[in-house]
């Protein structure tokens, strides 16, 4: 049975962390669905959520608060506030001037804007990677011990919930609340929402809002579950969480979740299989081999080019 | 001015919340653990400064005399540019001066300045190859480094297994990289432009990689040390001539200068260039030119005109991937040591930004754009704000002038409607 465990617990970590680039992918889906550009520095988003939860659990650890519930609560308050802000801000700086002309140059944006945050985060608190111990340490086997069974830590079940949470926050946000209503609508044809009375560049910001709220979500998740951050995540991170949504099929949000895990059990395995050095590689070619077979993900509709 | 108010408030808290987590908190790690330290007093009265003077700006900017006009001209696409200096004749005028200043540079210039101008014409070759497919043909392309790796990692490999020269391995540099734009380019070209430019971007990822990881091939992270240096028809620039060979300054009976090395190999640079230039200005006037062209205004016209998109992007990617092939070659040789930390997305973004800047699809401001990124690059004091200033450079390129500091004008004819 051994070997059975050993894939199963592959199977775990690979979810886990899956999940986590499912809410970053939500970011990328949301904001492609709308206005169709990939918003390239998502990632560094994410990164920056990283930063804020380590500064707030660091300012808290000074302030000698170390129990669990205010570490998290903060944490995640601190790290969604800011990030809003900078998805907010993102937008409304280099992408709303740019909209509705070629595609290419908001792109071209995104990347200096990409380069610019990564920068700006690396002079700002220096390019040397940054730990904290894991605030919630502990494991439970399922099985009848570490080698014969599925080892899962309090941290992994924390990511599971925490990400449940959040999606469930979101889906029932989109389906139910007014604004939800106006985003689906925006989605489906940006113009005739506007026509309709919708405030479409509301409804593009709050979609950007949103996205990197989630984005720091996952943030905070993965740097306490790793322990380390350097300014540089954000970049890898931002690419696979965009291969998580173009795997689910872009613009779509259950897609996007979906991608998420599958790329995730599919970058564990990969691991396993070739060696961690090549984790990387399975991402990028599985992005590459979505795009190749079929280009409009999982759940994805066919895009009707209009002339 | 309730309403101008509450942006104002708006948007400085806006500020506030994006700038002082991040500048004005500095995690850092004292012994084994961090602390949060403030920032020095310097950058929190510059963010203190910004937010008063984005709150009075967004709260009196109806009643400022030209406030109302900047605003106004700042966030408008600018249409077509006219001017003088992006006609066609001129930008050739320009180009062929430029070539004279180089040609007489190394006789002129120190050996540092020489030194420095080398790493320009790789820039340029770099940028005239990346525009054939960005600029030309409208293809994203962000993983041209890995093309560049593949010219550079070609070379090194051939000289250290087969003991290859130079000029026997650019060709074959050229090939290799054009071997491979076409196979990475053939599956990913039916793709729309923005999940092109996700994808190059991992296939440059991919090959870097793998470079860093096949370490009994590659050497991994520590590369290929040692590649020879480009031979004059057999001529060696060293001192002393490895077995068989001669030494230019033996050869010619002049003493040893170590000077004629580093002009030796501006000026294959520059050749290199020359070639580059040369030969894509003839293909932009081939049909094959043509079609990048009419491929990257309007894909859908040009297929119901009976052009093969995929065949037309793959000429493309082929051949910008070539010129990649070329420069990697050569910067194999000039550095002697290849390692894979030398072709990271970074690299790719920066001639990216050399095409942006210098205006997609023209020549001179191509060349007048590498200039100034290498001269950014080679400045000491703001290296450490380099890449800040990339990022940022291209964000306002974007927003203010799209088509670039010096693009060219096409002759074209319109239908007033």
């Amino acid at each position: 049975m051994p070997e059975l465990y050993h894939y199963l617990q592959q199977l775990v970590n690979g979810l886990t962390i899956g999940s986590t680039y499912a809410l970053i992918a939500i970011g990328y889906t949301m904001v492609y669905g709308i206005i169709g550009m990939i918003n390239f520095a998502h990632g560094e988003v994410y990164m920056i959520g990283s930063y804020i939860a380590f500064i707030a659990i660091t300012l808290l650890a000074m302030a000698g608060i170390d129990s669990l519930l205010p570490i998290m609560f903060v944490a995640f308050a601190a790290s969604m506030i800011v990030t809003s802000a900078y998805g907010y801000s993102i937008e409304r700086v280099a992408y709303r001037p740019l909209r509705g002309g070629n595609r290419l140059i908001p792109l071209i944006s995104a990347i200096g804007m990409s380069i610019f945050l990564q920068n700006m985060v690396m002079l700002a608190q220096d390019s040397k990677d940054k730990a904290i111990p894991n605030p919630l340490p502990g494991n439970f086997v399922l099985g009848e011990s570490t080698m014969n069974g599925v080892t899962i830590s309090y941290m992994q079940v924390l990511i599971f919930v925490v990400t449940f949470l959040a999606m469930l926050g979101l889906s029932l946000f989109i389906s139910r609340s007014r604004l939800g209503r106006a985003c689906r609508a925006c989605a489906e044809d940006l113009r005739m929402a506007n026509l309709l009375g919708i405030n479409t560049n509301q409804i593009i910001a709050l979609t950007f809002v949103i996205g990197a709220a989630l984005a720091a979500v996952a943030g905070v998740l993965l740097g306490m579950q790793y322990g380390v951050i350097n300014p540089h995540l954000g970049f890898l991170a931002g690419i696979k969480a965009f291969t998580a949504a173009v795997l689910g099929g872009i613009g779509s949000i259950p897609g996007a979740v979906l991608g998420g895990l599958l790329l995730g059990v599919a970058e564990a395995l990969g691991a396993d299989l070739f060696g961690d050095q090549y984790k990387d590689v399975v991402a990028f070619s599985l992005l590459i081999l979505v795009l190749l077979f079929r280009p409009t993900g999982i759940l994805g509709r066919p895009e009707v080019e209009k002339v | 001015m309730t309403r101008n108010l509450k942006t104002a408030l708006f948007s400085t808290l806006l500020l506030l919340l994006v700038s002082y987590p991040i500048l004005g908190l500095k995690l850092s790690v004292i012994g084994i653990g961090l602390q949060v330290e403030g920032a020095d007093a310097r950058t929190l009265w510059t963010i203190g400064l910004a937010a008063v003077a984005l709150f009075t700006w967004q709260l009196l900017r109806d009643r400022l005399p030209g406030a109302g006009r900047l605003a106004a001209m700042a966030p408008s696409m600018p249409g077509q540019v006219k001017h003088w200096l992006t006609l066609p004749s001129t930008q050739r005028w320009i180009i062929l001066a430029l070539i004279l200043v180089a040609l007489a540079w190394p006789f002129f210039g120190s050996r540092a300045a020489v030194d420095i101008a080398t790493l320009i014409l790789i820039y340029v070759m770099l940028g005239l190859g990346l525009n054939i497919v960005v600029g030309l043909a409208g293809l994203l392309d962000l993983g041209y480094v890995g093309f560049y790796a593949v010219g550079a990692y070609t070379y090194a490999l051939l000289a250290e297994y087969a003991g290859f020269g130079f000029w026997l391995s650019l060709p074959i540099a050229g090939l290799t990289a054009a071997t491979f734009g076409c196979l990475l380019g053939f599956p990913v070209l039916r793709l729309r432009g923005d999940y092109l430019a996700i994808v190059t971007l991992g296939f440059g990822e991919i090959i870097r990689i793998l470079l860093r990881n096949l370490t009994d091939i590659t050497g991994g992270p520590n590369g290929i040390s040692q590649i020879p240096k480009p031979t004059l028809f057999g001529l060696s620039f060293d001192r002393r001539a490895p077995e068989g060979l001669q030494t230019f300054h033996e050869y010619f009976g002049i003493a040893y200068n170590s000077s004629y090395k580093v002009i030796f190999l501006y000026l294959i640079a520059l050749l290199l260039v020359l070639l580059a230039l040369f030969v894509i200005n003839r293909l932009m006037r081939m049909p094959i030119g043509r079609a990048w062209e009419a491929l990257r205004e309007d894909e859908i016209a040009c297929r119901s005109l009976g052009l093969s998109p995929t065949i037309v992007k793959l000429s493309a990617f082929t051949i910008g991937a070539t010129f990649a092939g070329f420069a990697g070659s050569f910067f194999a040789a000039r550095q002697g040591l290849v390692t894979p930390e030398s072709f990271t997305f970074i690299e790719s973004a920066m001639i990216l930004a050399i095409v942006v800047l210098g205006g997609m699809g023209s020549q001179l401001g191509i060349i007048f754009a590498a200039v100034v990124m290498v001269m950014l690059q080679e400045m000491r004091e703001c290296n450490e704000y380099r890449m800040l200033i990339f990022g940022l450079t291209m964000i306002v390129m974007m927003i203010w002038r799209p088509q670039g500091l010096l693009p060219m004008q096409r002759p074209h004819l319109e239908l007033k409607p």
